[in-house]
């Protein structure tokens, strides 16, 4: 009832320009009618690398699916960065809880923040949950599900949920780390193992001897099987040719991979392409800021100033790396506004243009 | 004739450099307490307007009804200076909050954000005091100029000047009509379809807000409600009409021709935006009150540096304006605004070249600097 009536016409004519969460987030961050926002309820480390955060999400944020990843943003020294996570917990969750694990990076700016300064009560931006690394609606009988090093919070999040659901099949369970210590919820996979016959368990540390993925680690694999592998590259090509090894079938193995850019920090010399993504058209990389090259590639991108100062021709910059050319900075946010006038392309760059 | 000629190119580009290292250095400084200030200062307004409208809905007090029109013109100033102009400046980009996003924020005024955009950000701040583009130069109502040529009905200068003071919000909200282009046959009104129909929208909301349904809201209260918002919006008018056009014509500020700025080097920009802008002397409140454009000089510097930054970094632009030979154009409101409203009552006659106090008559401080 409150937010039928925040949310209404009049109150949006009363509270115009700004709108209704522009005044409720000063109430309480959380409090917003359409913003999905968190609150950090609880920060623990599982592994030395890595934290574990627990969510209490807001009635706007819309759920996700098993296997998707949302982007979480998180406000660091005044500048709030963005980052994707595929979230840990079941789907099936009703106490508005969300959990996510990240690792840490070498040098990295959120999972720095997040390992070693983040507090609970702090607020967490959602936007809403994407990706195609979904099971299937009709859950499958026989399920494999294999992760490397931080690519397990998916597939726990499908181990979760076929749990809550009352788990219809079989499912194996198969977990790759570096060491022993990099071990993450195997507690919790344990534990519904125990619970829940159908599980059978691996973890296993590649550096201390239990060697890496073959096809006698996938087990009984039939053409109704299905798959789902998340992790490094090398994991994902792995698992395909042992899943085919055991006359699995391709189509049923779901796969997820994260790799980082590529950055060229020196500027004329970039190597890459441009992706107009609105447009639909790629170009080569070439000489001059991204606003000199998306004329050159036909696009009329809007435009004032050509010098910085105006903020006409602010895009949004959806992946890649970008150097500012009056400050030499180089930022590789996603999905962040950039001026096009005084940015240059440093690797691979897709624009909303 | 511009300053600028006493300069040569090579101390033109020096000065570029020396600005440009300067706002480096304020940019890899910026962070949580930029963004703790701009969020206070939102804070605060978000506070003034919603007291603000409490108390007037209890206006049949007379305490209650001074107290909620002052503190509602305190939010509307507040709102459109120093957040939603600097906000859409782009200030606050760098903190990737959505929020305050200058593409996407919009102010308390009837003036819809993307036109400001255009006709401020873009045709003010890059075409400052050229004359003949940059539109800011009498509004395209006002003779601010000698080099405008004075017509008939500039007579009437200092009543358009009052009109447009009272009525500011609406005269900011046409600017982008560029009503003096389709008067001179260069643009037709439909051209500006576009323009005129997002004025509507945003203009009706605005009017429907203030005197319609809040005085509604208020059932018996609604005549204060009603004076009361009317009131808030006439403050703000008179206060951010006083305040821009102490930005640029007080005397001493100087206007360029469209020759003068061909083929400007980025160093050149930075010595025009100098020499076109005037600053205001006062408290810290009175800074913040005025959207910190009492830096106008700074601002027009760095239009996209958070503005309370303007004040610490005013050291040192005026040191730089001192070696370089160049005037710092500031002193209180009151003298200001006094040269401000002499200008206009002068142009309201045609040729004062010579006679009584010209613009072309050399301004004392400018001058004996260069001197120096």
């Amino acid at each position: 009832m409150a937010r039928r009536v925040l949310g209404s016409q009049f109150v949006d004519l009363l509270l115009g320009p700004h709108g209704v969460d522009r005044y409720l987030e000063l109430v309480r961050p959380s409090m917003t009618v359409s913003d999905a926002r968190a609150e950090v309820v609880e920060v623990r480390s599982q592994t030395a690398r890595s934290v574990t955060l627990s969510l209490r999400t807001n009635a706007a944020w819309g759920g996700f699916q098993a296997g998707q990843f949302v982007r979480a943003g998180f406000e660091i020294d005044g500048v709030r960065r963005t980052r994707t996570y595929s979230p840990a917990c079941s789907e099936h969750r009703s106490d508005r809880g969300l959990e996510l694990t990240v690792t840490e990076h070498p040098q990295g700016v959120v999972s720095g923040y997040l390992c070693d300064r983040l507090e609970p009560g702090s607020i967490v931006h959602l936007g809403s949950a994407q990706g195609e690394f979904v099971l299937p609606a009709e859950r499958p009988q026989r399920l494999v599900l294999i992760s490397g090093g931080s690519g397990i919070t998916p597939v726990i999040s499908m181990l979760r949920t076929l749990c809550d659901e009352g788990l219809p099949g079989e499912i194996r369970f198969i977990h790759y780390a570096r060491t022993r210590a990099d071990w993450l919820y195997e507690r919790e996979v344990r534990e519904l193992a125990r619970r829940h016959p159908g599980i059978e368990v691996r973890f296993l540390a590649t550096r201390e001897g239990d060697g890496h993925l073959d096809a006698a680690a996938l087990g009984d694999v039939g053409a109704s099987s299905w798959g789902a592998v998340c992790g490094p590259p090398t994991l994902i090509d792995g698992a395909r040719d042992a899943w085919s090894g055991r006359g699995g079938d391709q189509r049923r193995l779901l796969s997820e991979t994260f790799t980082p850019p590529t950055i060229t920090l020196s500027g004329d010399s970039a190597q890459g392409s441009l992706r107009f993504l609105r447009s639909d058209r790629t170009a080569a990389i070439g000489a001059g800021t991204l606003l000199e090259q998306a004329e050159a590639a036909g696009l009329s991108p809007e435009f004032g100033c050509r010098m910085g100062i105006c903020h006409t021709c602010t895009c949004r910059k959806v992946a890649g790396p970008v150097r500012n050319v009056l400050t030499g900075q180089v930022s590789d946010e996603e999905d962040e506004d950039i001026q096009l006038c005084i940015s240059a392309p440093a690797g691979d760059v897709a624009l909303e243009l | 004739m511009s300053l600028s000629s006493n300069l040569t190119p090579a101390q033109v580009d020096a000065l570029g450099d020396e600005l440009d290292e300067l706002r480096g250095r304020v940019i890899m400084d910026l962070g949580e307490r930029d963004a703790n200030y701009i969020r206070n200062v939102i804070k605060a307004q978000r506070g003034l307007e919603i007291g603000g409208r409490a108390l007037l809905f209890a206006g049949f007090l007379p305490p209650a009804c001074l107290g909620g029109t002052a503190a509602l013109a305190l939010s509307k100033i507040l709102d459109n200076m120093e957040i939603g102009h600097n906000v859409m400046h782009g200030q606050y980009d760098w903190m990737k909050d959505p929020g305050l996003d200058s593409a996407r924020f919009e102010w308390d005024t009837a003036c819809p954000g993307d036109q400001w955009r255009h006709s401020h950000n873009y045709m003010h701040h890059t075409h400052t005091n050229v004359l003949g583009k940059d539109r800011d130069i009498g509004y395209g109502v006002l003779r601010m100029s000698e080099d405008q040529p004075w017509r008939p009905r500039d007579i009437g200068n200092p009543v358009y000047a009052a009109l447009l003071a009272a009525l500011f919000q609406w005269g900011v909200a046409v600017h982008d009509l560029e009503v003096e282009r389709i008067e001179a046959g260069e643009i037709e009104l439909s051209d500006k379809r576009d323009i005129l129909s997002a004025i509507w929208r945003k203009g009706r909301r605005q009017v429907l807000k203030d005197y319609v349904a809040f005085p509604l809201l208020a059932g018996p209260a609604a005549p204060f409600v009603l004076a009361g918002n009317l009131t808030a919006n006439l403050t703000r008018n008179l206060w951010s009409f006083m305040i821009i056009f102490c930005g640029h014509f007080p005397a001493g500020v100087e206007e360029f021709s469209e020759e003068e700025v061909e083929n400007e080097t980025r160093g050149g920009w930075y010595l025009r935006q100098m020499l076109g802008s005037a600053n205001l002397e006062g408290s810290r409140l009175f800074h913040i009150l005025s959207g910190n454009l009492s830096h106008q000089i700074e601002h027009h510097l760095f239009p996209d540096i958070p503005a309370h930054r303007y004040a610490e970094i005013a050291v040192e632009v005026r040191e730089i304006c001192e070696r370089y030979g160049l005037p710092y154009n500031t002193g209180p409101l009151r003298k200001q605004f006094g040269s401000v409203v002499k200008k206009i009552v002068r142009l309201a006659l045609p040729g004062s070249e010579g006679d009584g106090e010209g613009n072309s008559e050399p301004a004392p401080e400018p001058e004996l600097a260069l001197a120096a």
